[in-house]
């Protein structure tokens, strides 16, 4: 008796600003992530539209250089940091007990204080913009001896990098300590949903390569101010290592950013494809092989640095290597639209998307990796198209798929479909009118990160503005949609769609504060 | 029944890979448009771009069959046209298949790229050497043989870039001081730099390569033809980053010789 008493009060969903302040509850934590994610996304957003105003035609008009580059370098920080990590962690937050048939995370008050890190970080990082000298305005990659020369603004960038790595590495742990403590009785490891399995290895990766970047950076920081030398040449330090750091961070974070994004996929695609994922072992396989391969390939993003010859010649075959798990993702996910009986709701159309636009951004990688033609490629806006294809269409899209597919999960109602198809048209058809023309303006030969540009590039330039615009403006429609659906709509089945496979989708919708308060049979 | 549907998925493919290719086929054609790299004018740059080329169309095959069969798969296995979804979830020879087939394309990409890179890195018997050094916002030049040296800088005036006044036909990419260098001859180019790490790259004459401080690096250039090439600096390296371009003057030796002279009495 005195227990159901005590069911009824813990049912209770907190009131007021207090319940997102000191919340330990795993769907609010989730809430509070993915609300967050898509704030700096806006906001991340804003500044490219800063870069593509800028480079609408040729001369200065809208920024000044100085400015231009802290666009350049905070606008990736934001997206990376801000946007891309922490929306998958809000996925990670809301999906993950419930996939496994937890009631919450492991570590529900570590929980909180990660999210909580995130705004005091981000501002930080948004008040450079504000002292004297202005923000970051050396890249995303932070190289010495550009960025010993900045400004206090590098030094809150550095700040921020610690706090925002420092909350990766706890919900690195908290993640790890849920899929591997708290499953259901009967979900052994190779029965986890796809989404489980990208994400416990996503958070190694996390755990491994957050320290490395904490390292360099503080380095920078003593090099800054307390007269070290790490990267100094003049004082018998290499401002190559740094890159070597840099990136034996960097490269496993390109994955930290697309791994999770598969296992969305690898959700949605057999739902409307109506058949079981294909190939789920070798997708596992895949996952732990791209995982392994990302510590041992850092070096092809510094292919021109001057490495010897057998370094160049190391990274090139272990970086060609990288498209064969790849390539077994795309192909199991063709495969599992193949003879499938698929409907394209908006989640469906996202995936697709994904997968059809991340191909591309796979194979401009691949012509990457060939190290003599990327002595082309190198810091042209080839590589910028690139990546945006890699992360804006592997790990945005693919988030994006995921809000429409949970969605109504999470709030009760059924998302505006027409809103949502609107949505998606939209944004595929202006990402691609942004970022193509890219890939001709690398070839050509325009250098990425600079203001303004010789008059051939004008054209694509313009063009991609414009789209860049029509992008960035798109993005209110699923504001719009989510606002929507929180609010009302159509009421939402347990199941939501036609018969598909978790246990999220065997609790009601919208799923109740807690759920799995006693553990499911997983057959 | 399978076999049958295979071969018609195949003429499909084919024909979508045909299509692919007139994309890709009018290599000198994309160049006049600004479509693809620069016409290379020196072995390491035609090397480059074989390769970059290859690559492509390498790429453009794959793609045009995996958007072929996704978008089969979209036509085809609707269920608004009553397809009904089979049941399979794994198939050992596809994905034998599917690991084997990329491998071996890697195994053929690598050889060509591996030889490309053992010529670029071969530095030896050259017949000259010139020191690039770069700075915030410039290059300085000395020829090591004879002692010349100067700096080279944007040329564009500032009113073009702020809009003042029209943008002549090589904005952004003029410089005081031009590098001249002799056509045929092997120059080997020794980069570093004085504050930040630049990139000294023209794209006809081959990559490009970091000049960074307390690093000599190498490359090499031998150019086919003479003409007057362009190139930027391709690391950002501060505010003036966009306004450090590098123009060289491939000369035939004669002329070369003369230059080299002038300079000498100028300094």
């Amino acid at each position: 008796m005195s227990t159901a008493v005590a069911d009824h009060h813990h049912d209770e969903v907190p009131k007021g600003i207090t319940r997102w302040l000191f919340t330990t509850n795993h769907k609010d934590i989730g809430t509070l992530y993915l609300w967050f994610s898509f704030i700096m996304f806006l906001v991340g957003g804003a500044m490219a539209l800063v870069i593509r105003a800028e480079l609408f035609q040729p001369g200065l008009q809208v920024v000044d250089p100085h400015f231009y580059n802290q666009m350049v370098t905070v606008h990736a920080l934001v997206m990376i940091f801000g946007a891309v990590m922490p929306g998958f962690v809000g996925f990670a937050n809301w999906m993950l007990p419930m996939m496994v048939g937890a009631p919450d995370m492991a570590l529900p008050r570590m929980n909180n204080w990660s999210f909580w890190l995130l705004p005091f970080a981000t501002s930080l990082l948004i008040a450079s913009l504000f002292v004297p000298g202005g923000g970051p305005a050396a890249g995303w990659t932070i190289y010495p001896p550009l960025s010993v020369q900045g400004g206090m603004g590098v030094d809150l960038t550095i700040f921020t990098i610690h706090i925002l790595g420092m909350s990766s590495i706890l919900g690195a742990i908290n993640i790890i300590a849920t899929i591997m403590n708290m499953r259901a009785p009967g979900m052994t490891l190779m029965k986890m949903p796809l989404f489980v399995w990208t994400w416990v290895i996503t958070a190694f990766l996390l755990i491994a390569a957050m320290p490395v970047l904490a390292g360099a950076v503080t380095m920078l920081l003593t090099d800054r101010h307390f007269g070290t030398s790490f990267f100094n040449a003049a004082g018998g330090g290499d401002p190559v290592m740094f890159q070597h750091i840099f990136w034996f961070f960097g490269h496993p974070e390109v994955y930290i950013l697309i791994l999770p994004a598969f296992g969305i996929i690898s959700q949605v695609i057999p739902t409307f494809a109506r058949k079981p994922l294909f190939g789920y072992s070798s997708m596992v396989f895949a996952t732990a092989g791209i995982a392994f391969l990302s510590f041992i390939v850092w070096a092809h993003h510094m292919y021109t640095v001057g490495m010897p010859l057998s370094g160049e010649l190391f990274f090139m075959y272990s970086t060609m290597l990288i498209a064969i798990p790849t390539g077994v993702k795309i192909f199991n996910w063709l495969a599992t639209m193949w003879r499938g009986s698929m409907t394209f709701e908006t989640p469906m159309l996202y995936a697709i998307a994904t997968v059809a636009l991340f191909t591309v951004g796979g194979l401009t990688g691949l012509m990457m990796s060939i190290t003599p033609a990327d002595f082309q490629y190198h810091d042209t806006y080839f590589i910028v198209a690139h990546f945006h294809y890699v992360i804006f269409c592997g790990s945005v899209l693919a988030m994006f798929a995921g809000v429409y597919y949970w969605l109504p999960k999470w709030t009760g109602h059924m998302y505006d479909e027409k809103l949502g198809k609107l949505h998606f048209w939209l944004t595929v058809i202006a990402f691609n009118v942004t970022f193509f023309p890219q890939h001709f303006l690398g070839f050509a030969g325009m250098p990425r990160r600079i203001p303004d540009y010789a008059l051939q590039f004008a054209e694509f330039n313009m063009v991609s503005s414009i789209g860049g615009f029509v992008l960035g403006f798109s993005q209110l429609i699923l504001l719009w949609v989510v606002i929507k659906a929180i609010r009302g709509g159509k009421k939402a089945t347990a199941e939501v769609w036609d018969n598909p496979e978790g246990l999220e989708w065997t609790v009601p919708s919208p799923a109740p504060y807690h759920t799995f308060a006693t553990a499911p049979e997983v057959r | 029944m399978i076999a049958k549907r295979f071969q018609k998925l195949r003429t499909a493919l084919f024909a979508a890979a045909g299509v692919g290719a007139l994309w890709a086929v009018p290599a000198a054609v994309q160049a006049e448009w600004g479509l693809n790299l620069q016409r290379p004018v020196t072995e390491i740059a035609r090397v480059q771009f074989d390769l970059h080329m290859l690559i492509t169309y390498i790429v453009t095959v794959i793609g045009v069959i995996v958007f072929g069969v996704m978008f089969y798969s979209i036509a085809k296995f609707r269920k608004s046209k009553g397809a009904q979804a089979a049941k399979f979830s794994h198939s050992t020879k596809a994905e034998v298949l599917w690991t084997v087939i990329p491998t071996l394309i890697l195994i053929g990409m690598a050889v060509p790229s591996t030889k490309a890179l053992l010529l670029m890195e071969d530095t030896t018997d050259s017949d000259m050497v010139l020191k690039v050094t770069g700075y915030q916002w410039g290059w300085q030049y000395d020829y090591m043989e004879d002692g010349v040296s100067f700096f080279s800088k944007l040329a564009t005036p500032q009113s073009q870039i702020t809009g003042t006044e029209a943008k002549g036909e090589n904005y952004l990419l003029e410089v005081n001081n031009h590098v001249v260098l002799p056509v045929g001859k092997k120059v080997r180019l020794l980069l570093t730099a004085k504050d930040v790490i630049h990139a000294w790259w023209v794209p006809q004459l081959g990559g490009k390569k970091d000049a960074i401080p307390g690093y000599i690096n190498e490359m090499w250039i031998r150019a086919d033809e003479t003409g007057t090439f362009r190139g930027q600096c391709a690391e950002l390296c501060g505010k003036d980053h966009g306004y450090m371009p590098i123009v060289v003057d491939v000369v035939e030796e004669a002329e070369y010789q003369a230059w080299i002279e002038s300079q000498k009495k100028k300094s």
